[in-house]
């Protein structure tokens, strides 16, 4: 290939990873009142409305808390599971693995109508209650894998050796293995606050009255307002995530566990 | 035996349903530098993790200084080991990684200290102690693993393959470093290796072991020029090992007279125990190499393959050529199959 159509093979790749983003980015800086590219004249001023709309802050502080608990409560059963997967030789450990794969490739939307049907309504939860069950579920699968990929490097003899000199399991387990996939557990978590504080579609089902995540309260808010400041927030939300993923990158090299 | 200090009785060790060590019984002195030897798969290493603790027998019984450890879990056995990998721990120092048992102990801060330098001396490593393992070569890790063992005074030392992941000029320091340790401390080790001239040089005895039993134990001395059986003279470098029929050789290919009678059913000779140049059989060279105060060559003869080495100062035979050998009686070893 010459050189000149790989740069517009990458020009081109480039335009549609990035364009949204840009076009986001300016349409909240729109001076006028409607949400139109190219904006209107130039102002910050919808960006410093979205401070002050009160259903955004109550909304943002519940999918931090879920992205948050959501994905502590994911490590919490993932690091175990990936370590006996990876550790024992379990009857059945592949279909385990495929069953914990499932809710990446089940559509959100399905998970969230099923755990509705048969979660939400018959136990009676609190909407706070499903919206974390139901996050810590969605990237559970995240974590058993990105843990999974950091015990791998980890040879088991280094346990035994632990062992040898005294640990018990469970001793050989924290002083050895968690120190040595502490990367992995932290890429786990950006990871999984990242898929949790974006998801849609099973929150869509699961959220009620005066209870949304950030995303959903989105949608709605565009539903009667069609004024920049969703842009606005949008922008300031994808700022955020660069910003994380920025500094996992810069910490501990994030791209080797995803 | 009255100084057995580690016995293995009727130990029979397995993975599932698949027995890897049937039966074991072997007695091992205290202080004394044993070898398990034997190909891959033989069970030695399986017997090695048994008296860790790592594997849990079957059946039988295992008893170190008078104690049976049978039921014993790994942590609580008093025994070192020093991994093939080295197993070391990748995110402590190597002060650390020395400690790391120490620190297990209800010892002060100092006792650790003093333990921990004293242990990195023993094998050479003062001035190491804030390098992580990766910032050493192969050689200081695996005397880091050594004194990450020695520092904990086990009762007995196990090390699995402990020469094999060094060069060959490591590996003699590390086996003269193996044997002043040993000297040193008294400590009673066991090692594995699939290595004969390792066993050889650094054991006081050798257990030699074939599919999970022990086919010859010996001092090396004697296993070397007294193998029992062909998979020992194998191992011990007979190269040409042939059945016998009253005084012939026979093989698939044909068989060659030799003129005197075994006392057992097989014959075996090392490559430098046949004789070329004069003799009663012929052969031709299929292969010739130089090597120092020999040349190794390779004879076809009606029963295949000998393997002869000829002192340097005997003239050399071009490949193709025909040529007198002899399997002399003299160094001939008599085997049962």
């Amino acid at each position: 290939m010459s050189r000149l159509t790989i740069w517009v093979i990458l020009g081109v790749t480039l335009t549609f990873l990035i364009g949204p983003f840009l076009i986001v980015i300016f349409a909240g800086m729109s001076a006028g009142e409607a949400l139109a590219f190219p904006p209107q004249g130039l102002s910050l001023k919808w960006y410093a409305k979205v401070f002050t709309v009160e259903s955004f802050r109550a909304s943002f502080a519940l999918s931090l808390f879920l992205a948050i608990f959501g994905t502590l409560a994911a490590l919490a059963i993932g690091i175990p599971a990936a370590y006996a997967l990876n550790r024992y030789d379990l009857p059945g450990a592949e279909m385990i693995r495929t069953i914990v794969a499932a809710p990446i490739i089940v559509p959100g939307i399905i998970v969230g109508l099923a755990l509705l049907r048969y979660f939400v309504v018959p136990l009676d939860v609190t909407i706070t209650m499903a919206l974390f069950v139901t996050h810590a579920a969605l990237v559970l699968p995240y974590a058993v894998r990105v843990v999974s990929s950091s015990l791998n490097n980890l040879r088991s003899d280094m346990e035994e050796a632990a062992v040898i000199l005294g640990c018990t399991r469970f001793q050989a387990f924290t002083k050895v293995v968690l120190p040595n996939i502490r990367g992995g557990i932290l890429a786990a978590f950006i990871l999984g606050f990242v898929t949790s504080f974006n998801e849609v579609p099973a929150s869509l089902f699961l959220s009620g009255p005066g209870v949304r995540t950030l995303p959903i309260d989105m949608l709605s808010y565009m539903e009667i307002t069609f004024d920049p400041s969703v842009a606005a927030l949008s922008a300031l939300l994808a700022f955020m995530s660069v910003a994380i993923v920025f500094i996992a990158e810069r910490l501990l090299g994030f791209s080797r566990y995803v | 035996m009255s100084d057995t200090f580690v016995s293995l009785t009727d130990l029979t060790l397995s993975y599932g349903q698949t027995v890897a060590v049937p039966n074991l019984n072997l007695d091992i002195v205290e202080g004394e530098l044993i070898a398990l030897l034997g190909p891959s798969g033989c069970g030695k290493t399986t017997t090695m993790r048994a008296i860790a603790g790592l594997l849990t027998p079957a059946s039988g019984r295992i008893m170190i200084d008078g104690t049976d450890v049978t039921r014993t879990p790994a942590n609580k056995r008093g025994i070192g080991l020093v991994f093939q990998s080295y197993a070391l721990f990748p995110h402590l120092s190597a002060f650390e990684n020395v400690a790391f048992g120490l620190r297990l102990q209800k010892l002060s801060d100092a006792q650790v200290r003093a333990k921990t330098e004293a242990g990195m001396a023993t094998v050479g490593l003062t001035g190491f102690e804030t390098r992580k393992p990766a910032e050493m070569s192969g050689g200081q890790q695996q005397r880091l693993a050594l004194a990450r063992s020695l520092v904990m005074q086990p009762k007995v030392l196990l090390l699995d393959e402990p020469l094999s992941n060094l060069d060959a000029r490591l590996r003699l320091e590390m086996r003269n470093e193996l044997q002043r340790v040993q000297k040193d401390t008294g400590i009673t080790m066991v090692f594995v290796t699939h290595d004969q001239s390792e066993a050889l040089a650094l054991a006081d005895r050798i257990v030699l072991m074939k599919d999970g039993k022990i086919e010859q134990l010996g001092k090396p001395a004697d296993l070397y020029a007294k193998p029992a059986t062909a998979f020992a003279a194998e191992f011990m470098g007979f190269e040409n090992i042939f059945r016998v029929d009253g005084t012939d050789l026979v093989s698939d290919t044909g068989r060659l007279s030799m003129g005197f009678a075994a006392q057992a059913n097989m014959l075996a000779w090392r490559p430098s125990g046949v004789s070329v140049g004069a003799g009663p059989h012929k052969g031709r060279v299929l292969a010739s190499s130089f090597a120092g105060g020999h040349r190794e060559y390779v004879l076809e003869s009606p029963i295949g393959q000998i393997k002869a080495d000829a002192p340097i100062e005997t003239p050399e035979v071009t490949l193709g050529q025909e040529v007198a050998f002899d399997l002399p009686r003299e160094t001939a070893r008599h085997l049962v199959a």
